[in-house]
C-alpha cells in the first residue's frame, strides 16, 4: 500500500555526525557487503573490472569544501573567532522521511512505508522496476539494480536491527557498525530519551533541502565551525622534533650490549 | 534526465491514441463500416503501441499488471487504470459503429472523458515531481492536453480544429519554454539547501562520492548541449506547428465538405507534426534538471 501511515510507532534512523565523519568510505563499503549477501537482490556491478564500472549502491559519501568570502563578508563566530576553510565529508543515504514521496508515486504498492518502525522498504516481489520513486526522491537515495531490474534502497538494515541470531551488539545497521570514527548513530527518534533524539537535542541537526518537505527522520549533526586560529600553522617546539638518545633497559639493554660486542669482534676480527 | 526512447515513444504516442479517442468520442459517431474500422485501428494501434513501449522502460515488465493497483496515491498507476478503461468502453462503441446499429451518445461521451483524464494523468506523473523544477509546472498538463487534442484534430481531420489547437500548442510551448529554463534556478534549491554548510562564502564539492557513473549520474544527471537545443526547438516549430498548420489552413480555404483534411493531407500532416512532436519531448525529458545533481556539484545557474 503506497499511501503513507498517519503516524508510526517508532521512527528507527541514523544520526550522522559530520563533525567526525573522516570520509573513510568504511560505510559503504560495509553497506555493500551486508546488504549484497542478504535482503533482496544482491547490489550487482556492472563492467566491475573494466574501464567502465558501475554498480548499486545504498549508500554515499560525498566531500564538500566551504571557503570563507574573507575580503567580503568574513565570518565572526560567537566566540569572536573568524571561520576557516573547511571540509566536510557528507555520508548521504535514505533518510526515512515520514512524508516520502518516494511512496506515494509508486504504481505497484511495492514501495511502503511501515507503521511500526518508520522504515521505508521496497517488496522486491511487487517492483517493476519503473524508477519513479528514484525521480520522486530529492536526495538520489534509490537506485534501479540493472542486473534485478528492482528498485534498492537502505533497509536500515532490518535484517540486522531485528535478528535474534546475531549477538546482541550486532544488532544495529551494518555502516553504524562498522563506522571507525564513531560518527554514524542508530536509534528511534520517536522516544526523546533515545540516544539520537539527545544527540540532536545537544547538537542541532541540518535538515536536508527543507523546500522539499520531505520531513526526514535521519538527523545530520552540524559540523563545528573551524576556526582561522586553529587553521594557523604553529611552530612546532624543537624538542619535539629532535631525534631521541634512548638509554635502553632490561633486556634490551642486554641485547644493546651483546649486539655492540658482536660488532667490536666483527671488525678485530677483519682488521 | 535521460531521455529515454521507450518513454519518448510511449507519451508521444499514447497522447496520439487517446487524444484521437476523445474526437473519435465527441465527434466520431457519424463513421460507419470501413471508415470507422480504420479510425478505430488507428487509436487503438496508436495507444496500444504507446502503452507497449512504456513497457520497456520497466525492469520487470512481467509484473506490469501491479500497476493498476495504487490508484490512491499514484498518478502513475491512475494512468494505467484511465488508459484501460478508456480501451474497454471504446470495444462495443467501435463494434457497434463498424458492423452494428452505431454509435452510443453516452459511450462516445464517457469513453472521450476518460480519454483526457489518461492525458492528464499522464502529464501528471510528471508536473506532480517537485524534485524536477522544470517539470513542476501547471503548463505541463496543459502542454500534455494540447499536443494530444492536435494530433488528435489532426488524425479526425478536422482542419479548424487542428488549426486552433495548433495554434494554443505553439503558444503555450513558446511561454512554458521561456519560463522552464529558468525553473530550476529560481526552485529554491541549492547546494547550500541539500547540504545545509552553506555559510556567507562558497560552497563546493571537492570530491563525488564516485569515481565513475552510476544509476543517478545517468538517469538523473544527463547534459545537453545548448546548441542542440536551439536545433531541436527550430525542428518543433517548422515540423510540429508551421506545416501541419499550413495544410489545415489549405484545407480550411479549399472549403469542400465541413473544412475536412483529405486522406493525404491527414498523413502529411501528422507525419511532419511527429517529428516535430518527438523533438520536443526529447527536449522534455533531456533539459530537465533534477535536484539531486546539487549533491554532484551542480550549481544553480540562470
Amino acid at each position: 500500500m503506497t499511501l503513507l501511515p498517519p503516524s508510526t510507532n517508532k521512527a528507527l534512523g541514523l544520526a550522522i555526525d559530520l563533525d567526525t565523519c573522516v570520509g573513510c568510505h568504511a560505510c559503504v563499503i560495509a553497506c555493500k557487503e551486508w546488504n549484497t549477501a542478504n535482503y533482496g537482490a544482491p547490489l550487482s556491478d556492472q563492467d566491475a573490472y573494466g574501464s567502465d564500472p558501475v554498480g548499486t549502491f545504498l549508500n554515499r559519501v560525498h566531500t564538500f569544501e566551504y571557503q570563507p568570502d574573507q575580503l567580503n563578508q568574513p565570518q565572526t563566530l560567537s566566540s569572536g573567532d573568524t571561520a576557516a576553510f573547511q571540509v566536510t565529508h557528507f555520508p548521504k543515504s535514505c533518510l526515512h522521511c515520514q512524508d516520502a514521496p518516494c511512496v506515494t508515486v509508486c504504481p505497484t504498492g511495492a514501495s511502503y512505508k511501515r507503521s511500526e518502525d518508520g522504515i521505508v522498504l521496497v517488496n522486491e516481489e511487487a517492483c517493476i522496476g519503473c524508477g519513479l520513486c528514484a525521480w520522486a526522491c530529492p536526495y538520489g537515495a534509490r537506485e534501479l539494480d540493472a542486473e534485478a531490474g528492482v528498485m534498492k534502497k537502505c533497509t536500515l538494515c532490518v535484517d540486522r536491527i531485528y535478528n535474534e541470531n546475531l549477538p546482541e551488539i550486532d544488532r544495529e545497521p551494518a555502516c553504524v557498525r562498522t563506522c571507525p570514527a564513531g560518527a554514524r548513530h542508530f536509534g528511534d527518534f520517536a522516544d526523546p530519551n533515545s540516544n539520537v533524539s539527545q544527540l540532536v537535542r545537544e547538537r542541532g541537526s541540518i535538515t536536508l533541502m527543507p523546500e522539499m518537505e520531505t520531513r526526514p527522520v535521519n538527523a545530520y549533526l552540524p559540523p563545528r565551525p573551524k576556526l582561522e586560529a586553529c587553521a594557523e600553522a604553529r611552530p612546532v617546539p624543537a624538542g619535539d622534533t629532535a631525534p631521541q638518545q634512548a638509554t635502553p633497559q632490561g633486556f634490551l639493554a642486554w641485547l644493546d650490549g651483546a649486539l655492540a660486542k658482536l660488532e667490536a669482534d666483527a671488525s678485530n676480527k677483519s682488521a | 534526465m535521460h531521455p529515454a526512447p521507450s518513454l519518448i515513444l510511449f507519451t508521444s504516442l499514447s497522447g496520439l491514441g487517446f487524444g484521437f479517442f476523445v474526437f473519435l468520442g465527441f465527434a466520431g459517431g457519424d463513421l460507419a463500416g470501413w471508415a470507422a474500422f480504420f479510425a478505430y485501428a488507428f487509436a487503438y494501434g496508436l495507444s496500444c503501441a504507446g502503452l507497449l513501449s512504456s513497457l520497456f522502460h520497466l525492469g520487470n515488465p512481467q509484473r506490469a499488471w501491479r500497476a493498476l493497483s495504487q490508484w490512491r496515491s499514484s498518478w502513475l498507476s491512475r494512468e494505467g487504470v484511465l488508459a484501460v478503461a478508456t480501451l474497454l468502453i471504446f470495444a462495443p462503441q467501435a463494434i457497434a459503429q463498424i458492423w452494428g446499429p452505431g454509435a452510443s451518445l453516452t459511450l462516445g461521451v464517457l469513453g472521450a472523458l476518460l480519454a483526457l483524464a489518461t492525458i492528464g494523468s499522464t502529464a501528471m506523473i510528471y508536473a506532480q515531481l517537485k524534485t524536477v523544477p522544470r517539470w513542476h509546472h501547471p503548463a505541463v498538463p496543459v502542454l500534455f492536453f494540447l499536443y494530444a487534442l492536435s494530433g488528435g484534430a489532426l488524425l479526425a481531420g478536422f482542419a479548424y480544429a487542428a488549426a486552433l489547437s495548433l495554434l494554443l500548442l505553439g503558444g503555450v510551448q513558446g511561454a512554458y519554454w521561456r519560463r522552464a529554463d529558468g525553473r530550476f534556478a529560481a526552485s529554491g534549491s541549492s547546494m547550500n539547501t541539500a547540504t545545509g554548510l552553506g555559510r556567507p562564502g562558497s560552497l563546493r564539492l571537492l570530491e563525488r562520492p564516485h569515481t565513475g557513473q552510476s544509476y543517478l549520474t545517468k538517469e538523473m544527471m544527463f547534459q545537453v548541449a545548448r546548441r542542440r537545443v536551439v536545433a531541436l526547438r527550430r525542428l518543433f516549430w517548422a515540423f510540429g506547428i508551421a506545416l501541419p498548420w499550413l495544410i489545415a489552413l489549405m484545407a480550411i480555404s479549399g472549403g469542400g465538405s465541413g473544412a475536412r483534411l483529405g486522406l493525404v493531407a491527414v498523413a502529411t500532416s501528422l507525419a511532419c507534426h511527429f517529428v516535430g512532436l518527438i523533438a520536443a519531448r526529447w527536449l522534455f525529458y533531456a533539459q530537465a534538471e533534477h535536484v539531486v545533481s546539487f549533491y554532484y556539484g551542480q550549481e544553480a545557474k540562470a
